[in-house]
């Protein structure tokens, strides 16, 4: 085992590559919302203010800190810092999971409003309202279907913390796991503004 | 390639970044309930901006990689800006 081919280059390529699809996905989402927006830009506005605005901010701070300590994992394990980089790893799965709970009780008060795609009270409301829950409550779903599978990955990425398969000299693969909590993160960013504080 | 050397950055970057993320979030959010009417929303934007760039640089670290990376995120932000440019003409002009 003294002379593993390994190429960590490739390996960091790779996984750009694939975040760029995916700010590729959400970028085309994007558009479709500003050209939406662009042709109901009132029933938007009106529409925007039935989201949460303070569970929305404590959900972005959430996020961002879940992605400073999994950065800050990269530091640990390159200075040998097992326990520490555990704990890091860790506490951002705790923060992902937190977020998600946020978001199943800010969606369970939407739907007891009765607003939730294909609801009669929605339909009522008219078009501009119907186009704004649904990609509100698509484009928020995506991106917390990414935050479960970032959960998974995490978790894998903890566990081969755990059992030495990541080492201070390799540890590529945690580096792509962070790469990947990030672009979560960085999807946040735009969706955060868009929907909640168009207002 | 495996022998490529690692930048290791330190905590407090991480930490003053977490803090400047922290500050605009906050910050974006008091612009839009002041209402700047049509502003805040492009005051937003801009803030939401800095912020990825913020995280694509040091969370990321595009600052402190191969020169590859930053060209391939740099070209691929340059294709969303011209498809969402053409799109808003389409509209305007339609």
């Amino acid at each position: 085992m003294s002379n593993v081919h390994r190429d960590d280059f490739g390996s960091k390529l790779g996984m750009w590559l694939f975040i760029l699809t995916e700010l590729l996905l959400f970028g085309g989402l994007f558009i479709t919302y500003a050209v939406y927006r662009y042709l109901h830009v009132d029933a938007f506005h009106l529409a925007s203010q039935e989201l949460d605005v303070p569970i929305g901010t404590i959900n972005t701070i959430i996020l961002l800190i879940s992605s400073a300590t999994i950065a800050m994992s990269i530091t640990s394990i390159q200075q040998g810092r097992k326990k520490l980089t555990l704990w890091l790893i860790a506490s951002t799965i705790i923060l992902a999971v937190i977020f998600l709970v946020n978001k199943y009780f800010e969606w369970g008060a939407k739907f007891e409003h009765g607003l939730f795609p294909g609801s009669d009270y929605l339909d009522s409301l008219g078009y501009g309202d119907v186009l704004f829950f649904g990609l509100y409550f698509f484009m928020t779903g995506l991106h917390a279907f990414h935050i479960i599978i970032g959960i998974a990955v995490l978790g894998f990425m903890f566990y081969y913390v755990k059992i030495d398969r990541l080492k201070p000299d390799n540890f590529q693969l945690l580096e792509n796991g962070a790469l990947y909590w990030h672009l979560v993160d960085l999807i946040w960013i735009f969706l955060f503004p868009l929907f909640y504080l168009i207002a | 390639m495996t022998e490529e050397k690692h930048h290791i950055t330190p905590y407090k970057t991480y930490l003053a970044v977490l803090g400047i993320l922290i500050v605009l979030t906050i910050l974006s959010v008091a612009i839009t309930q002041i209402d700047l009417s049509r502003w805040a929303t492009g005051a937003a934007l801009l803030l939401a901006g800095i912020k990825s760039t913020f995280v694509l640089l040091i969370f990321m670290h595009l600052r402190f990689d191969q020169k590859i990376f930053k060209v391939m995120v740099g070209l691929i932000i340059a294709l969303l800006v011209v498809v969402i440019f053409i799109t808003m003409l389409d509209f305007l002009f339609r």
